[in-house]
């Protein structure tokens, strides 16, 4: 005889509220990235349309959250993943905020010629996406060994970023004049990086949540 | 940032339920409410008050019957005794036959002695054997056989009483005697004692006894200091009603302390006894006698009325000193 | 100042009923234990063991090693001496209704015997302050019976009552199940301050509690005991499974 049935529908209500969240989430995140490949400004309006639902939503599952805290009394997992929820919800939040940001970059972009640049913007864009990808997947599954190799990806993320960083300020000392297409390219850079550091918290906070363990702010975990 | 299309807000914890919880399954069907003003439920209504009232009017009235008998035989006795009674009546020993005055004063004081023999011997026997039966005996075979015992010993006639008392101790000892008298009421005063006894133990909540044993108080000790402490009040009403019942036997005594028209304090003598006097004076052809009787009868149920009324007082203060 | 506790291969029988199955767990010593399980697990069966009073059933036995400080309770001593150093507070407060609150308090060292005015009344002070309920019934102490207080202060008497013996260790059966939110907030913030002084072990259904009081937790299941760990480890990432069914109110 199942026990807490209430308790365990509101849980499942959570995590598919977070889901559809995270769905969003990631979406506008694909959709910069394909803005910035092609430049469409109509892609970059539906990015901004999707921002006000995110942070709705935002709201809406912390208070879910809340009210299970306050009054169901959780425990052990439960505990764990109510906490997991709230993190991964912060971050969902912000990475809907980067795709917000890289869409202004792109529109910024439109204004100025479109020329090559020596970084390879979109595959430090499809490694992002990547991530973000795997710990959402991660977190449908409670899979703490995927949530891991998002981890060990964080490294190629920043090295591209630091790659496209000191590639653009050398070409900015070189050519001044395509300095505005550098900047925006540095900026979505740093943004694609930031959202590779949220998906790394998100799967840092999968781990927590199925195995009981901190592993942030460390190299590997158990 | 676009509109906010908004939710209940920020605060909302009794506002729109997020959480969508499914209607509870099952009746959807709503009776129809009772009708409490259908005249088949006001003629239930009065029915239930109409015998509510009766039964209470045959309660009332079953006391009344009880009681007035009583207020009867007291007052009959009132009438027919209180003339006899004057100051030689409690300081005289019987006068010889025709002689006007005279009194019972022997009788009341026989009656105390051996009575108070019977409770000193009855009532700590009565009490350790309860105590047994509650505390120490349970489930064990001896305990089973106590209780019988003590239920036939309270079927026993009191006039057989008297004559195997008669046969124990008068015969062996060669000579009537209060000593007799007491061993006989005592005897009958111990199974309703242990009874009682017994009973009130069991209404001592275990988890007192448990407070004291966790306190490493040793058993003897917990039984004595808060068993029996705790279940005194019910105790001492137990001793009360065997002291009343023994106080006014007659037959036990007519073998054992046999009566003593002179004063007599030493226990290895016949004593007199009021209620022996009583019976002899009630069954004798004078007139004077018969006076002597009535009298005697009221005083006798003055003195066990007194005598609970004593303990009940003594108890209560008692009460209220350890407890309030 | 409290001992440690040291339990090994403790069994226990009620009748046939095998209710205690290969217990071992470390209490230590100025700690606060707490011990949770469904009804019916042997969790007041175990406490009961501490101090012998399990025996006090006639049906009851029990074997195995307890060990407290340096002696072995079973084999070591009498009933009688382990419940004078091993204090026991119930469920439901259980004063004795015949004696005075001063009375009730001293009855551990009055009924054993103990007479001197000066140091009963020093001792009985001194076990009301410990209980926190001095201040309520300073005046009353002699007047008031046992049982005319309310059952939170019943309940800190009875603590009080347990505290006058000076034992080592105190052991509490769901102390504040009877009693309302308040009384039970005072009473855990007792056993928070007691702690320091005594080792307490405190039986509970109430997991919150558990997880407010004490350093240490033990599940017990069906007789045996499944997991033994800190509180915290207990209530955020317990090992076992059973453990975890049971705190998220899994069963099932």
């Amino acid at each position: 005889m199942a026990t807490r049935i209430k308790f365990q529908q509101n849980l499942d209500d959570l995590k598919e509220r977070l889901l559809i969240m995270a769905g969003m989430a990631e979406q506008a995140i694909q959709r910069s990235i394909e803005a910035y490949r092609t430049r469409d400004l109509s892609i970059c309006e539906l990015v901004f349309q999707s921002e006000p639902v995110i942070n709705r939503l935002e709201r809406e599952i912390d208070q879910m959250a809340l009210d299970l805290l306050a009054m169901e009394q959780p425990m052990a997992i439960d505990l764990r993943f109510i906490l997991s929820v709230i993190r991964i919800n912060a971050d969902l939040e912000r990475v809907g905020d980067q795709a917000v940001n890289i869409a202004v970059r792109v529109r910024e972009m439109g204004a100025f010629a479109n020329i090559d640049l020596p970084v390879d913007i979109p595959k430090l864009a499809s490694l992002a996406a990547a991530m973000v990808r795997k710990a959402l997947q991660a977190f449908i599954e409670g899979d703490a060994e995927l949530a891991q190799s998002v981890l060990m990806l964080d490294d190629q993320v920043d090295e591209l970023n630091d790659a496209a960083f000191y590639a653009l300020s050398t070409l900015i000392k070189e050519k001044p004049e395509q300095t505005p297409q550098s900047l925006n390219a540095l900026i979505v850079a740093r943004n694609l990086e930031r959202v590779g550091d949220h998906a790394t918290n998100i799967a840092e906070d999968v781990i927590f949540w199925v195995r009981g363990k901190d592993v942030r702010h460390h190299g590997a975990a158990v | 940032m676009g509109s906010d299309a908004g939710h209940a807000g920020e605060g909302a914890l009794m506002g729109a339920n997020p959480f969508h919880t499914p209607p509870p399954a099952g009746d959807t069907q709503l009776r129809p409410p009772i009708n409490l003003q259908s005249r088949r439920m006001r003629l239930n209504t009065v029915r239930r008050y109409v015998v509510n009232h009766l039964v209470t009017v045959l309660a009332v009235l079953s006391t009344v019957i009880v009681i007035v008998p009583l207020i009867a035989i007291l007052a009959y006795l009132v009438y027919m005794g209180a003339t006899s009674l004057n100051l030689a009546f409690f300081t005289k020993i019987p006068a010889p036959v025709g002689m006007p005055g005279g009194g019972m004063a022997n009788g009341i004081v026989g009656s105390g002695i051996v009575l108070g023999l019977c409770s000193l011997m009855g009532i700590p026997v009565g009490i350790a054997a309860g105590v047994y039966l509650a505390e120490f005996g349970r489930g064990k075979p001896l305990a089973g056989a106590i209780r019988f015992t003590a239920d036939v010993l309270n079927g026993v006639p009191s006039i057989v009483m008297g004559l195997a008392i008669y046969s124990l101790v008068v015969m062996r000892q060669h000579h009537f005697s209060a000593f007799a008298g007491g061993v006989a009421l005592a005897i009958m005063m111990v199974p309703t004692i242990t009874r009682t006894t017994e009973e009130m133990l069991a209404t001592v909540p275990h988890s007192i006894r448990e407070a004291a044993l966790g306190l490493g108080v040793p058993k003897w000790r917990t039984v004595l200091s808060v068993s029996l402490k705790t279940a005194a009040p019910g105790i001492i009403t137990g001793c009360m009603l065997a002291f009343a019942r023994v106080a006014g036997e007659t037959a036990p005594l007519l073998f054992t302390a046999f009566g003593n028209q002179f004063w007599s304090f030493k226990l290895t003598e016949p004593i007199a006894a009021l209620p022996l006097q009583i019976f002899v004076y009630a069954m004798s052809p004078y007139d004077e006698w018969h006076r002597l009787a009535w009298a005697g009868s009221l005083v006798l149920i003055v003195m066990i009325m007194v005598a609970v009324t004593l303990v009940r007082i003594y108890a209560a203060r008692g009460m209220l000193k350890g407890a309030s | 100042m409290g001992v440690g506790i040291n339990v090994e291969h403790l069994n226990a029988w009620y009748g046939t009923t095998h209710t205690l199955q290969d217990i071992n767990l470390n209490i230590p010593a100025n700690h606060a234990t707490a011990l949770i399980g469904p009804s019916g697990c042997g969790k007041s069966t175990f406490v009961r063991c501490l101090n012998r009073m399990h025996e006090t059933n006639p049906i009851a036995r029990a074997t195995g090693v307890v060990r407290m400080g340096d002696i072995d309770i079973y084999k070591d001593a009498q009933p009688v001496q382990i419940r004078r150093r091993v204090g026991m507070v119930f469920q439901r407060p259980n004063p004795f209704p015949t004696m005075s609150i001063y009375d009730n308090v001293a009855s551990g060292l009055k009924l054993n015997g103990f007479r001197n005015r000066a140091v009963l009344d020093e001792t009985v002070e001194r076990s009301l302050k410990s209980a926190a309920l001095w201040e309520e019934v300073k005046d009353d102490l002699k007047k008031k019976s046992g049982a005319s207080l309310s059952g939170g202060q019943q309940q800190r008497m009875c603590i009080a009552r347990a505290l006058a013996v000076d034992p080592e260790v105190l052991l509490m059966d769901e102390p504040a199940s009877a009693l309302d939110p308040v009384s039970t907030s005072k009473i855990e913030d007792l056993i928070f301050q007691l702690k320091s002084q005594y080792t307490i072990v405190i039986v509970t259904h109430n997991m919150q509690q558990a997880a407010r009081v004490a350093e240490n937790t033990g599940f017990f299941l069906n007789g045996k005991m499944v997991e033994f760990d800190s509180t915290h480890k207990i209530f955020t990432n317990p090992k076992d499974k059973r453990t975890e069914d049971y705190i998220t109110g899994r069963f099932g």
